[in-house]
């Protein structure tokens, strides 16, 4: 640290960039952006808005803008992301803003579900528990999708979601994927038909951000492109 | 905005032109090279049927992948959408295949 202060721009409000507040906030030696947020609202301005849950990057809760890249703040150390000893810290992309660094996360939610990103359970109490091989191709491309936190850093970091709004976005397309890879899941139309529809995965453009930017290192851009593989089967299929 | 019967329609013209693409360049280098003048190039595409196909089947991709292209590009960043989005869609791949055909049909059998 080149000073004992950092110098800190809060994006506040729906019209982020015309309310924005600079603050002094000490800076210590082990910092994360979400230490810097909450000294804010609790030693500078307590009328800050922001979510937060875990602080160790399990709930998703905690996601925002930093110096215009979308970030988990609770395990994001201030100093990769200060420019000259400042930062910027606004509300998540491609989300409406409720206040300060709050948005709506109801979009990104709807979408799993038109993505048909549930269960679709066809065994009862009755049946027997379905086998899962750990090593069948399907599961190994299932474990690997699913340790998605919901946190939307994908999805405000979507070009494809700027630019059109209705675009499913590349966390429930991730998750529409690993079902229909989970062995346990009956619903292989039903997904494929939701992610096959004007909404879906063949709007992506494989810009790859949300592979590049998603803090669990998962590759939502390549379960994509599997969508689109399954669906052009399935539609070649329907055709014939 | 786009659904799985456009994707599929766009990729497979993409593959169809591909090489096209690399039959017409090859083409265009082989004209300047050697000098042919616009009528010895008449003189070898009129009245043949491999040059209207080649170029023919050339236009029909075109204006299918393009206008499919269009689409997207003209919803993302202008938020074009419904009824509009449609008619500027046919109306681009109409047009390029009218342009093309005409193009295609003076050099050939015109």
């Amino acid at each position: 640290m080149t000073s004992n202060f950092l110098k800190v721009t809060i994006e506040r409000g729906a019209g982020a960039k015309n309310a924005q507040r600079v603050f002094e906030v000490p800076a210590h030696e082990n910092q994360t952006v979400l230490d810097v947020v909450s000294w804010i609202q609790q030693c500078a301005d307590p009328t800050l808005s922001y979510r937060f849950a875990c602080r160790v990057g399990m709930c998703g809760s905690c996601a925002m803008m930093v110096n215009g890249v979308p970030r988990w703040t609770c395990r994001t150390h201030i100093s990769k992301v200060l420019d000259d000893n400042a930062v910027t810290i606004g509300p998540l992309r491609n989300l409406p803003t409720i206040k300060d660094l709050v948005v709506d996360m109801d979009p990104f939610f709807d979408k799993w579900v038109a993505a048909e990103g549930m269960h679709h359970g066809g065994r009862t109490r009755e049946h027997p528990i379905a086998p899962v091989d750990e090593k069948s191709a399907a599961r190994i491309e299932a474990n690997a999708g699913i340790e998605c936190i919901n946190c939307s850093v994908c999805y405000a970091a979507c070009d494809t979601v700027a630019g059109n709004p209705e675009y499913l976005g590349p966390a429930a397309l991730l998750r529409a994927w690993t079902l229909l890879n989970d062995a346990r899941d009956e619903g292989r139309e039903a997904i494929l038909d939701a992610v096959s529809d004007k909404s879906g995965c063949h709007n992506c453009h494989s810009m790859g951000s949300c592979t590049a930017y998603c803090p669990n290192e998962l590759d939502p851009m390549s379960a994509i492109a599997g969508l689109k593989r399954e669906t052009t089967k399935s539609f070649l299929g329907r055709v014939r | 905005m786009l659904s799985v019967r456009l994707y599929f329609l766009q990729r497979v013209t993409a593959l169809l032109m591909a090489p096209l693409v690399l039959g017409h360049l090859a083409m265009i280098i082989y004209a300047t090279q050697g000098g042919l003048s616009a009528a010895e190039i008449l003189g070898r595409t009129q009245g043949s049927v491999l040059w209207l196909l080649f170029y023919g089947t050339f236009v029909f991709a075109v204006s299918i992948h393009a206008a499919i292209g269009v689409r997207a590009v003209v919803h993302e960043w202008l938020g074009v959408k419904g009824a509009v989005l449609e008619v500027v869609m046919w109306a681009t791949g109409l047009g390029l295949l009218a342009l093309g055909s005409r193009a295609v049909w003076a050099v050939t059998f015109a």
